[in-house]
């Protein structure tokens, strides 16, 4: 191809839109678009829609004699179930404070990570526990029980 | 055409058998290094070395400027990363599994349990190394300009040796781990005792989030132990190489280490240490011209005092690579890394307790979970990266305390930062907190005024009161952040020694009950 006459131009003397400058913006405009949109992309990865985690609703059978008192805890979750006169309640047993699990003693309950110390009801006596243990619903009777530990009650709530 | 096809081949089997030579010559460009010219001329040119000056200052290679401490740690960090490497020949990520097959490491592997007993003592000599060279950094000043970047580096660095060596700690399985990792997970989640105290955890729930991201589920099961190895083997540690990389390099690019000013008399000694420089004909690039200025180092002065990097700062180096080998041999030979009994989900280690290094932590989020975990470590964090911004004196850069008087003001910030974390500590032991005293009182007041808080806030008194005593931002920052590396030394004490089953308080270890 050979330069017609009169189009003589020099690199001091650019075209009116270097074509150059444009592909270069072009570049960069889709590079950065590109990097924005995988990037949100790529944010939303580390959270899961469904978390594989077990089952927070679940059924319990109380022993028929269980002592007043003392708390049944279904094998492999952290939940203490009472029975007294008033009825069936359970409790989280995990600490509001790290998570740890709490250990029933004569006054309520202690906590071994951070000594937080609880009472009968759940109320924080002690120690960096922000919250008191929450009372988990529970449903069912005669035996059989529902426990849903997403669903907090008030305390002092039996059935 | 014959013969131009016999020349060629001829050519052809000369190369070939000239070829090693060839290999050799292009290895060293200059010339194998023999002498200092081309040793000088193989450090520049080749990629690794030339992290390094060619000529490194002699007050540099004085033991008491930097005590080899960036070197240590970068030597526990390689073989750290050679000994987890073979770890994970043996090591499977998943939970069932992942207990037994440390196990195998440690009975069955040959050498199994010594790589590991390695690899576990590599890292925490990193870590101690990292706190000591943050200390040396900072108490020689070498933060300043025109080094306040790699400082930023360094605190970066700082924080990616921390994750590193609690990424690692999840990986075995066992009970220690377990428990750590859960305390570790919900401190994550502490922002919540803002946001409950608010009650808008509801609508913007932080906390929740960066709990669920770190575990990938509500709770610490196979999401998190995969989570937790991909981070431990690949990212924090090719985070960890390129900040080194770049911190490296900016040694370099800023002259070297920091020294004092008058440097050169402080070394001048000896006659028979000066290298007579310029009895060789110089090789000169100008390509560097345009970015070459007043700071650059060797721009303006002759190379007085310095001596080629090649052998004498080299064979510094490896000096303390092989004394940082031999103490992990040592305390990998003396001390098995623990293998506690296979995580159980359903009770805790009483006590539960973290790794040493952050047991300090510990301490203070026992007495509320998000000032402990999060506020007080933040705001530490944030005020050791701005150190270099809010210090910009010029007086006794690249001198220890920052000359005279100093080593004295250090002494005292020192005794007062011990005394008051120890009386704080012992008030709380002896008379419990507010809690015991008022059970009603909200949470918000204990989150805000607990013993760690108190502590802080009585460091940053002292701080204020000496920066306007002597009228010095360098005084006020040598007081603060002595007391809390005092603070920190306390706390980690008392976490590790003195704190039992329910984080009760025993004189020793020997008078746990047992249970
Ligand atoms: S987890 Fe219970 S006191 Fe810290």
């Amino acid at each position: 191809m050979t330069t017609q006459p009169g189009e003589k131009r020099s690199r001091f003397d650019p075209e009116p839109m270097p074509r150059r400058d444009f592909l270069g913006l072009a570049a960069l405009g889709t590079m950065i678009a590109a990097f924005v949109v995988s990037l949100f992309g790529m944010l939303k990865l580390p959270k899961a829609a469904v978390s594989a985690s077990p089952s927070k609703k679940y059924k319990v059978l109380l022993p028929d004699a269980l002592p007043e008192g003392e708390a049944f805890i279904p094998p492999g979750r952290n939940v203490a179930i009472y029975r007294d006169g008033e009825g069936v309640y359970a409790l989280s047993t995990v600490c509001t404070h790290l998570g740890c699990i709490v250990k029933a003693n004569a006054k309520g309950f202690e906590c071994p990570c951070h000594g937080s110390g609880f009472a009968k009801d759940g109320a924080v006596t002690k120690g960096p526990a922000p919250t008191a243990l929450p009372w988990l619903k529970v449903t069912g009777g005669a035996g059989v029980y529902t426990i849903d530990e997403d669903s907090h009650v008030k305390a002092g709530t039996k059935v | 055409m014959d013969e131009a096809k016999r020349s060629a081949l001829n050519e052809f089997w000369i190369n070939l058998k000239t070829a090693p030579g060839q290999i050799y010559r292009a290895m060293f460009r200059g010339g194998a290094p023999v002498s200092d010219r081309t040793r000088s001329s193989f450090v520049f040119g080749n990629v690794f070395l030339h992290l390094h000056s060619v000529r490194t200052h002699l007050w540099s290679l004085k033991w008491s400027t930097t005590m080899g401490l960036g070197i240590i740690t970068t030597a526990a960090f390689l073989i750290t990363l050679v000994t987890g490497i073979l770890l994970m020949f043996y090591y499977k990520p998943y939970p069932d599994v992942a207990y037994q097959s440390i196990k195998d490491i440690h009975f069955i592997v040959p050498t199994g349990r010594f790589m590991r007993n390695i690899h576990r003592w590599a890292a925490n000599v990193m870590v101690v190394a990292v706190i000591l060279h943050m200390a040396r950094a900072f108490y020689t000043a070498s933060y300043r300009k025109p080094r306040e970047f790699n400082w930023f580096i360094g605190w970066g660095l700082l924080v990616t040796t921390l994750a590193l060596s609690f990424t690692g700690y999840l990986l075995p399985w066992d009970q220690l781990a377990y428990w750590a990792i859960t305390i570790g997970a919900n401190i994550a989640q502490s922002p919540r005792e803002i946001t409950d105290a608010m009650g808008i955890t509801e609508y913007f729930d932080i906390g929740g989030l960066q709990r669920e991201i770190l575990l990938g589920s509500e709770i610490v099961g196979e999401e998190s132990l995969i989570r937790f190895y991909l981070l431990h083997v690949m990212i924090l540690p090719l985070v960890l190489s390129m900040l080194m990389a770049v911190h490296f390099w900016r040694i370099r690019k800023d002259g070297g280490l920091a020294k004092p000013k008058n440097v050169d008399e402080l070394v001048a000694a000896d006659p028979k240490q000066h290298y007579p420089v310029f009895t060789e004909q110089p090789q000169k690039t100008y390509q560097l011209a345009a970015v070459v200025k007043g700071k650059t180092p060797a721009v303006g002065s002759g190379p007085e005092n310095t001596v080629p990097s090649m052998p004498h700062l080299f064979y510094a180096e490896l000096g303390v690579l092989m004394f940082t080998v031999l103490i992990c041999f040592f305390l990998a030979f003396v001390s098995d890394a623990p293998l506690k009994e296979l995580a159980n989900p359903l009770v805790p280690e009483n006590p539960a307790k973290a790794p040493w290094y952050f047991l300090g932590l510990q301490e203070i989020v026992s007495f509320s979970a998000f000032m402990g975990g999060i506020g007080i470590p933040m705001l530490c964090w944030i005020g050791l990266g701005l150190i270099p911004f809010l210090d910009k004196e010029t007086e006794g850069t690249g001198e220890w305390f920052g000359g005279p008087g100093g080593a004295k003001l250090v002494g005292w910030s020192a005794l007062y930062g011990f005394a008051t974390s120890i009386a704080v500590e012992a008030f709380a032991i002896r008379f419990g907190w507010l809690r015991e005293w008022f059970p009603d009182i909200p949470q918000l007041v204990i989150t805000f005024v607990n013993p760690g808080t108190v502590i802080t806030v009585l460091y940053a008194a002292f701080s204020i009161w000496v920066l306007r005593r002597f009228n010095s931002t360098r005084a006020g920052a040598l007081a603060l952040f002595t007391c809390f590396l005092a603070g920190f030394i306390v706390l980690t004490v008392i976490g590790t020694h003195f704190r039992g089953p329910n984080w009760d308080f025993f004189w020793s270890p020997s008078h746990w009950p047992g249970h």
